[in-house]
């Protein structure tokens, strides 16, 4: 029976045997990767906000981070191992060291493209330093952080998988890869990129819908643009 | 610094340079595999970016396509072109020219996109061919960004070739796996600090490359020079 199966492309049974392990494995997916993407996103915020009020320390951040970059994702994964052993927070680690530099240069990035006839407005009206951040800076600068926040999240999904090397319980969907890849068995591996893939998607779009929702000012001027 | 002691230590064993395990062997193949991935990304990316950038309608469209090409994971890619194409150098190239493909895409288009419009429509009006604008005006004026954009992809394929050890595959990914399934962290290390000098390499090289290209103080006679008809 075996081999027969091996020759075939999808073994539905086998789907239909693991729906639970498979809803198990996108639920430890979803959690990494939000958590990874939060935690990311907070250490980001407070570094784009050093970056932002003192110049001189933005190109050693994003020189730091983008070293961090350049560490192959497989290989940081089993480096931190020594240290945190076979666990969530070893891949965790791993996977936040990567949405950082997209996330901090996205976020200043942002907050520098408010142009500056803006802000001397703001301030002009009485603004305060703080306040005009909130109702001014980071408002404008949603469509740019929202992007980086994108790129993140569709990247640690992609980088969740990996993980799976430390073990079955760090790597959400990419459990049934490496066991597909291990048995020489087609299904699993292909329900592990599909699934992982359509997850990139789905988040994706929730990103872009919650985008849409927090920037209603842009969809009037594009209807405005329309009519 | 007990790790950084063995890092050393393998660094300098003989036998860590020589034969089909060996450094250069291994990055040999870790280059081979890059350069199929670029070369055929390039060829993709950079003449569509280039077209679509000149063309007034596409705007939207393309945009939303280049997102969703980010949104492509690199390592699910990689195991469904195992399952398309067998275990091979093939679903790695596969893999790494869909990684490539987004940031060179989207550079080439913006880039294109956001040369001055007096510039070319001075160059129209002084009797250029489409042809000519593409090529003395819009390009060398746009060249700088497009660059930009292959060194992101550069780097993050030279970043992602390591995953091609998990399916079999040669490249400096072999000492992260092959390590790792030891436990022999000094050479997981190795692997790593190895691939990180090509992308320090890759920005490097690529840094000097488009401080020649960027249309400048240095270049600009040269480059507004007309023929005499």
């Amino acid at each position: 029976m075996t081999p027969v199966l091996a020759d075939q492309l999808v073994d539905w049974s086998y789907v239909g045997d693991h729906i639970p392990e498979i809803r198990h494995a996108l639920q430890q997916h979803l959690a990494l990767t939000v958590i990874a993407v939060g935690v990311g996103f907070a250490i980001s915020c407070v570094l784009a906000a050093i970056a932002i009020r003192f110049r001189i320390s933005y190109q050693p951040i994003n020189a730091v981070a983008g070293v961090m970059y350049a560490v192959p994702s497989l290989a940081l994964f089993i480096l931190l191992t020594p240290i945190f052993g076979l666990t969530a927070l070893t891949a965790e680690i791993a996977l936040v060291s990567y949405t950082i530099q997209i996330l901090f240069r996205a976020i200043v990035a942002g907050i520098d493209g408010v142009p500056d006839f803006v802000r001397e407005s703001a301030t002009a009206m009485g603004y305060t330093r703080r306040k005009r951040l909130w109702s001014v800076e980071v408002p404008l600068a949603l469509p740019v952080i929202m992007g980086g926040l994108r790129i993140a999240t569709v990247t640690t999904v992609g980088l969740v998988p990996i993980a799976g090397i430390l073990g079955a319980d760090q790597g959400g969907l990419g459990t049934f890869i490496y066991d597909g890849l291990a048995r020489d068995f087609k299904t699993p591996l292909l329900v592990g990129a599909v699934v992982t893939v359509a997850l990139a998607v789905a988040l994706d779009m929730v990103l872009v819908l919650t985008e849409r929702l927090l920037t209603p000012w842009l969809r009037r001027t594009h209807a405005v643009a329309a009519s | 610094m007990n790790g950084l002691h063995n890092l050393l230590v393998w660094f300098n064993d003989p036998a860590n340079w020589h034969g089909y395990n060996g450094v250069p062997q291994r990055v040999l193949e870790h280059v081979v595999l890059w350069a199929k991935a670029m070369t055929v990304a390039t060829l993709l990316a950079v003449p569509v970016g280039l077209l679509l950038g000149r063309s007034r309608r596409s705007g939207v469209l393309t945009s939303n396509v280049a997102n969703i090409g980010r949104a492509i994971p690199s390592f699910a890619i990689l195991v469904l072109g195992v399952v398309w194409f067998g275990l091979s150098d093939v679903p790695v190239v596969v893999a790494l020219v869909l990684l490539a493909i987004p940031p060179m895409f989207t550079f080439t288009f913006t880039a294109i996109r956001g040369v001055d419009r007096a510039t070319v429509e001075s160059a129209r009006g002084m009797g250029m061919t489409e042809t000519r604008v593409l090529r003395s005006v819009q390009i060398p004026l746009a060249s700088p960004l497009i660059l930009n954009g292959i060194r992101l992809s550069s780097a993050a394929v030279i970043a992602t070739v390591p995953l091609a050890a998990l399916i079999g595959g040669g490249g400096l990914g072999r000492y992260v796996v092959d390590g790792f399934s030891v436990r022999d962290f000094a050479e997981v290390g190795a692997g790593v600090v190895l691939v990180v000098a090509l992308v320090l390499l890759n920005e490097a090289l690529f840094a000097g490359v488009i401080a020649l290209v960027t249309p400048g103080p240095r270049t600009r006679r040269r480059r507004l020079r007309m023929p005499r008809a």
